[in-house]
């Protein structure tokens, strides 16, 4: 019965930070209707050219600078693709998102380092781009 | 002080996070007076849009509470307790999927863990697999099918391995 007790206690804290996320959450949702509504996919293919390097690599860039929960990634990256941007930025918007943080820089370099935290960032956003397109060739190989 | 200071640092992004969709919901609102038919196409495009999400997100809601149940930050910075061989490497990357929370709240963990000498590396493999979060999988793969999320997951892995070793070598 504690256990139960435990458990229901975790999901109920699930659903509270949830919450906080909350007012992020709709905000994006909503923008992304007024996104489709208002940016045309001439627009978009302005900015993501279909150079492979060049996209992939604005997609790592705008990714860095980003910051939040990941949900808030996966709805635009999602929204953006069926809006016909490649995988390749995508892919790289959604891993620099999660592994590159330059808001939280300095909270990273105050507790691991400078250094530390220079070079793993500096890492990781090139890393986004490798993956991004070791992921997208992957999928073509085994499609 | 301290205590005083993170509450307020809590309000402020909680504030943030109102004032954010409050200004969303300004734009409509101005929208509506501007161009009625566009903010009402936006609108039903966004709410087509939250309610194909609500079940998917009901399923991370539940994944995020049994991860909460089971692990608890202390546990899992048991993970990084410093095994040198292809172990501590596992583990490490082990740690980071299973780990949860702000990131906030693992700096200090890392820092005290790194002042004690552990590899460099296993930290940034750490930090870099807390991008692999397992509750999210429904709404990543709902977005871009399960395939997608199996091989990002693998090259995210391997690459985290390799940022390990460079990190490991340049620190040393």
């Amino acid at each position: 019965m504690k256990e139960n007790k435990t458990f229901l206690s975790c999901v109920y804290k699930a659903f509270k930070s949830f919450g906080q996320f909350l007012p992020i959450l709709l905000g994006i949702v909503f923008l992304m209707g007024l996104f489709k509504a208002y940016f045309s996919k001439r627009l978009i293919s302005s900015i993501f050219t279909g150079n492979l390097i060049k996209d992939t690599f604005l997609g790592a860039l705008i990714g860095s600078i980003s910051t939040g929960n990941p949900i808030t990634s996966y709805i635009i990256a999602g929204e953006l693709q069926r809006q016909g941007i490649s995988f390749f930025a995508i892919t790289s918007f959604i891993v620099a998102w999660v592994t590159v943080g330059v808001i939280q820089l300095p909270a990273e370099a105050s507790f691991l380092g400078k250094k530390f935290a220079i070079i793993r960032n500096g890492l990781s956003f090139i890393f986004s781009i490798l993956v991004s397109i070791a992921t997208v060739l992957t999928l073509l190989l085994i499609r | 002080m301290l205590k005083v200071s993170k509450e307020q640092k809590k309000e402020t992004r909680k504030n943030a996070r109102i004032y954010f969709l409050g200004f969303i919901i300004f734009l409509y609102l101005a929208l509506f007076f501007i161009n009625p038919k566009g903010a009402h196409q936006s609108l039903k495009t966004s709410l087509n849009l939250a309610i194909k999400l609500i079940p998917t997100l009901l399923i991370v809601l539940l994944l995020m509470g049994v991860m909460n149940y089971f692990l608890t930050p202390k546990r899992i910075s048991k993970y990084l307790g410093g095994d040198p061989g292809l172990q501590g490497w596992i583990l490490a990357a082990t740690a980071g999927i299973i780990s949860h929370g702000s990131i906030f709240l693992w700096y200090p963990i890392l820092g005290e863990i790194k002042d004690k000498g552990i590899n460099p590396g296993l930290i940034a493999v750490f930090l870099y697999n807390r991008a692999v979060k397992i509750p999210l999988i429904p709404l990543l793969a709902y977005y871009f099918g399960l395939k997608f999320v199996i091989v990002l997951t693998i090259w995210m892995v391997v690459s985290s391995f390799c940022l390990g070793k460079i990190i490991e070598l340049i620190e040393k």
